[in-house]
């Protein structure tokens, strides 16, 4: 133990929430008692990205991951590893595959295969302390900007990075930045678009949280090409600790001088402020955001008029994704040219995703586009939970789709996605095995798109409920033959006349289920059955004879008073279907397996 | 006397009336002083709306329309601990409704309601970006995760 450690602990949303905070201060506590603290220090970061596993602790500069940490463990880490050097084996993660435990972050394949940009500093740095930051090359890109490169520069050197926005349809973000800078007016806005309302991402919150400076950074960049002043970042209200974390942020950024009037002596002026979102899907929209910022109804608008016209209060205003900016000071501080390296010839960069649902590692992923869905969810994910086979990703959010298996060496990046029907979007990918409908998963789309359809225009406001009553009765098991071109006619209406993104791409979770898994609504419709076993109106329960011991075990649990039997009198126990609720006790009761489903 | 006037000035009144003067001389204050006065009265009394309507000059029917259109904003009074259970996409798949019916039959509400006894009120919502956690619930914007229906009883314990 020659060289100082830091011990970083994750202090994100996830990590707090399964009892990281406690484990900061003690940490703090024993490094204290031990006589430490002129060699380690202790850093509560935010996330490391391996939420699941939580709470997280890495040691630098050995690269040690502790998983799962409890209170209780603190002083074994410190007496074992920090000052004998030996591992807590039971603490280590378990490697799937061999079942034996890894101690390096280099050897666990969830860290190996991916490549951070966007996320270097998270879950590395504090991200309450802008010395952090700055220690780490942060704000090195804009004093580049400003003391080297004229507005038109930067723009360009930005245009050359090819980096396309990351808030889901993939334009080119210098493009966006021209039309605006074009644009004369006295004044103009840039926003940061911290939405991120697709249920199962949470890529823009761990940024947010665990490196606001790059926003920050990122913006001002931005703002000094295209030529703002005045910059907003909309956060949703789910995110209570992203907002704080991005409100210490700026606070330290214009003590520093980085934020406000002549900055670092350059005369370039720019205005940061947090605006919480009020907890509305269709604000991710662009034009619904900025109606929400003027304090009205968030519901998109006719475009043109573009935002790089007339956006918020009518001037012109450039509105990218947290991500979007978060790539800026990378591009800046080592150019496009190395930006281009990484990626395919059209989609430059990485991309950050969230991996969840029934995948062994959970958590964020950041790999260069081009990676193949199989790398994602097999070698970083390590594959399906309890040995499940896998049926599906879900990619996109609610206006993405399901690919099946045989997609799964799919190149990620915007164009091969699109025209595989589903669409890289925010970043959300969730994994679904043999158990998951995927009829029930168009019906849960439907009834997101529904409730959050903002009821401007018609086919959207009707179209999704008609869709999602079809769906409902499909798997109630009241399908009808005709139902699959109600839909498929239905769905193409609706998404050729809506006004806004939501409307356009709600029927593509039906699209895609329909493309790939029609076998799934066919038994439901003509055989009422639901080969996943999730539909539960489409579920029956039967007791073998043979293997019933005639305990009483299910009758005695069966809420619904509907098996019967005796074993005085030999009569065997049967199952009244038409009572059966179809809960499932009695086959999670029976010892003898006696009961199956069908 | 100084009694007497301190019982004629609700506290909560000095409270917004500060909300307010802080975001009206900037632009769109509406929604910001609509959040602010949620967090000072719990919910959005027609007197509070009344109020905000006069001092910040927005018609009432507008500042009704705003309210109703956010699902962040309530016109009635929410209990003293608001349960929102996710039922986004990955706490679906990984059995969200389970704890959602297993949290319904604990308390003997739905989505919306509150418990008689003012101690719950019970909220769906559509991720809340701890999904590598799920399934998830967040009481008072403390999040528990990786939940079994079997969890629920332990958790709510611990609110009053
Ligand atoms: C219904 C709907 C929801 C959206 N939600 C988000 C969101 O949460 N975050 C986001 O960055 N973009 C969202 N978008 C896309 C934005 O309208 C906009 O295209 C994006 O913020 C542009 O940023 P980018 O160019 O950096 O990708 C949404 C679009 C629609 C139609
Ligand atoms: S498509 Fe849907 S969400 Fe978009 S404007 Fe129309 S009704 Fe509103
Ligand atoms: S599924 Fe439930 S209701 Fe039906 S027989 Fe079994 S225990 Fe009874
Ligand atoms: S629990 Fe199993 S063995 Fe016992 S009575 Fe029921 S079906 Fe028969
Ligand atoms: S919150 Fe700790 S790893 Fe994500
Ligand atoms: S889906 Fe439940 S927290 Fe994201």
């Amino acid at each position: 133990m020659a060289e100082n450690q830091r011990i970083l602990v994750c202090a994100g949303t996830g990590c707090a929430s399964s009892g990281a905070l406690p484990i900061i201060d003690i940490l703090k506590e024993e490094i204290k008692r031990q006589g430490l603290e002129g060699t380690v220090s202790v850093v509560g970061t935010g996330c490391q990205g391996f939420c699941e596993k939580g709470p997280t602790l890495v040691i630098e500069p050995q690269h040690i991951l502790y998983t799962r940490v409890a209170a209780e463990d603190v002083a074994e880490i410190v007496a074992q590893d920090i000052i004998n050097g030996e591992r807590v084996e039971r603490l280590l993660l378990l490697d799937q595959v061999t079942q034996k435990p890894v101690s390096s972050l280099s050897d666990i394949r969830f860290f190996a295969k991916q490549h951070r940009i966007v996320l270097q500093n998270c879950g590395v740095i504090d991200p309450k302390k802008i010395g952090d930051y700055t220690a780490r090359d942060g704000y090195k890109g804009i004093q580049k900007a400003l003391k080297e490169m004229s507005p038109e520069e930067v723009l360009e050197e930005v245009k050359k990075s090819g980096l396309r926005g990351r808030g889901g349809a993939g334009f080119p973000t210098g493009m966006k930045w021209g039309f605006c800078r074009q644009t004369p007016s006295d004044k103009k806005y840039i926003i940061c678009n911290a939405d991120e309302g697709d249920p199962g991402a949470f890529m823009d919150r761990s940024v947010l949280e665990g490196d606001p400076h790059s926003v920050i950074e990122g913006m001002l960049i931005g703002a000094y090409a295209i030529g703002a002043d005045e910059g907003y970042v909309y956060c949703r209200a789910e995110y209570p600790l992203a907002i704080k974390h991005l409100e210490i942020a700026i606070k330290q950024a214009q003590e520093a001088g980085y934020l406000g009037d002549n900055i670092l002596n350059s005369g370039f002026n720019f205005h940061l402020k947090v605006f919480a979102g009020a907890g509305a899907f269709v604000c991710g929209e662009e034009t619904a955001l900025m109606a929400s910022i003027e304090g009205k109804r968030g519901m998109p608008r006719v475009r043109p008029p573009f935002p790089a016209v007339s956006g918020l209060w009518g001037k012109p205003t450039n509105i990218n994704n947290v991500e979007t900016w978060s790539n800026i000071p990378h591009i800046l501080r080592n150019g496009a040219e190395w930006y281009g390296q990484f990626g395919t010839e059209k989609s430059k960069g990485t991309k950050i995703f969230a991996l969840t649902g029934k995948v062994n590692n959970t958590g964020l992923v950041e790999v260069p586009m081009g990676t193949t869905l199989r790398e994602i969810i097999f070698d970083i994910g390590d594959g399906i939970q309890n040995g499940k086979a896998f049926k599906a990703v879900q990619i996109g959010g609610p206006s993405g789709g399901c690919l099946p298996e045989s997609m799964l060496d799919l190149a990620v990046d915007y164009d091969t996605l699109t025209q595989a029907g589903a669409m890289v979007g925010s970043g959300g990918l969730v994994i679904m095995d043999e158990t998951t409908c995927m009829v029930d998963i168009a019906r849960y789309f439907l009834n997101f798109s529904k409730k959050e359809s903002c009821g401007k225009c018609t086919p959207c406001r009707e179209g999704t409920t008609r869709m999602y009553e079809i769906l409902d009765r499909i798997t109630k098991g009241e399908g009808k033959e005709e139902d699959l071109d109600t839909l498929e006619n239905l769905a193409l209406t609706i998404k050729e006349t809506s006004l806004c993104g939501l409307g356009q791409f709600a029927p593509s979770p039906i699209l895609a289920t329909l493309k790939y898994f029609r076998h799934e609504y066919e038994a439901h419709i003509r055989d009422h059955k639901c080969p996943a076993h999730n539909c539960t109106a489409l579920l029956s329960y039967t007791i073998d004879v043979e293997k019933c011991k005639m305990c009483s075990l299910c009758a005695k649990n069966c809420p619904a008073n509907c098996i019967t039997g005796d074993k005085k009198t030999n009569t065997p126990y049967v199952i009244n279907e038409e009572a059966c609720i179809k809960c499932g006790t009695c086959l999670e009761k029976c010892k003898f397996g006696a009961v199956s489903r069908a | 006397m100084s009694t007497a006037c301190e019982e004629l000035v609700d506290p909560k009144q000095i409270q917004l009336d500060e909300i307010i003067e802080k975001y009206r001389h900037e632009n769109g204050p509406l929604i910001p002083i609509l959040q602010g006065a949620q967090g000072v009265y719990g919910y959005l009394p027609a007197h509070v709306l009344k109020h905000i309507s006069k001092a910040i000059r927005i018609p009432l029917a507008r500042i009704y329309g705003v309210v109703t259109f956010y699902a962040q904003f309530r016109l009635t009074p929410v209990g003293r601990n608001l349960i929102n259970v996710c039922l986004g996409t990955a706490c679906h798949v990984r059995g969200g409704a389970k704890v959602l019916e297993t949290i319904e039959k604990e308390l003997k509400i739905k989505d919306g309601a509150t418990t008689d006894d003012g101690r719950f009120t019970l909220e769906i919502v559509a991720c809340i970006g701890a999904c590598g956690l799920a399934p998830v619930i967040s009481i008072n914007n403390e999040v528990h995760g990786r939940l079994v229906p079997e969890s629920i009883a332990g958790i709510f314990a611990k609110y009053e």
